[in-house]
């Protein structure tokens, strides 16, 4: 591997962990604001643009800007199909933070289901970063 | 029901959003400076692009509708179940973008899928 492939593979590991992290992060901020809201929203913007505002729900939308310029920025030099199923980890993670820090009920089936995204993610992250088009 | 309705919703306008977003980012190509002009000129560059803001169109109606669903729904039950829009994309990115998706990666991309069915029962 030359030089620049090495770069290249290191600039697309750290944007993929700060991908992944702020998105889970991000999910769980935005649930913990949003159960206030349970029932109160309809179509009319005017009731999100409120939520957005309170505390958790502004933290988790912060998290959430930051998720999508990174993602944007990876799908700059990466293909949408590497992208894709790699940050398919923060929806692992979002269910880890849901089971132990929102005390959601998560069956063995759930977990099973977690270790395949997991093994899957793997899987994709061996192949080529880019491929020619 | 309402639930599925949402995440209905969700997937449709992340697929779409996705696929134009990816589209269009290739034509600003990759991002090598980070410093403050670079950076200014990185965003003028993407401000330009109008499938682009098109795309961040259907990310907002996208995202308003996860909100709705996080607000009664749960974050283990909604997360997954909005994850069914990678299979799509998937198959999309190679259709409509061309992307070349070996058998390794469709393999990766399969298990990714089951797992995301299971996570949703």
């Amino acid at each position: 591997m030359d030089a620049s492939s090495r770069r290249l593979l290191a600039k697309t590991r750290l944007f993929t962990i700060i991908v992944i992290v702020s998105n889970a992060l991000g999910n769980f901020f935005l649930t913990r604001g949003m159960k206030a809201y349970a029932g109160e929203l309809s179509l009319s913007p005017v009731g999100y643009v409120t939520a957005i505002f309170s505390p958790w729900v502004a933290a988790g939308v912060t998290l959430l800007i930051i998720w999508l310029l990174t993602r944007m920025a990876l799908l700059g030099w990466a293909d949408l199909s590497y992208v894709l199923p790699v940050t398919a980890l923060g929806y692992v993670a979002s269910a880890l933070l849901g089971r132990y820090f929102l005390d959601e009920r998560i069956s063995g089936q759930r977990w099973a289901g977690t270790l395949l995204i997991a093994a899957g993610t793997a899987i994709v992250g061996r192949t080529s970063v880019r491929t020619a088009r | 029901m309402r639930e599925w309705l949402l995440v209905a919703v969700i997937v449709g306008a992340t697929v779409v959003g996705d696929l134009l977003q990816s589209a269009e980012m290739k034509h600003v190509g990759e991002l090598t400076e980070f410093h403050p002009t670079g950076l200014g000129r990185y965003f003028a560059a993407l401000a330009r692009r109008k499938y682009l803001i098109l795309a961040v169109g259907f990310m907002a109606v996208s995202f308003f509708a996860f909100m709705k669903l996080l607000s009664f729904a749960d974050l283990s039950f909604a997360v997954p179940a909005t994850a069914g829009s990678l299979v799509v994309e998937t198959i999309l990115a190679r259709v409509l973008l061309k992307e070349r998706v070996d058998r390794t990666r469709w393999a990766g991309v399969a298990l990714v899928a089951f797992g995301v069915a299971l996570l949703a029962q």
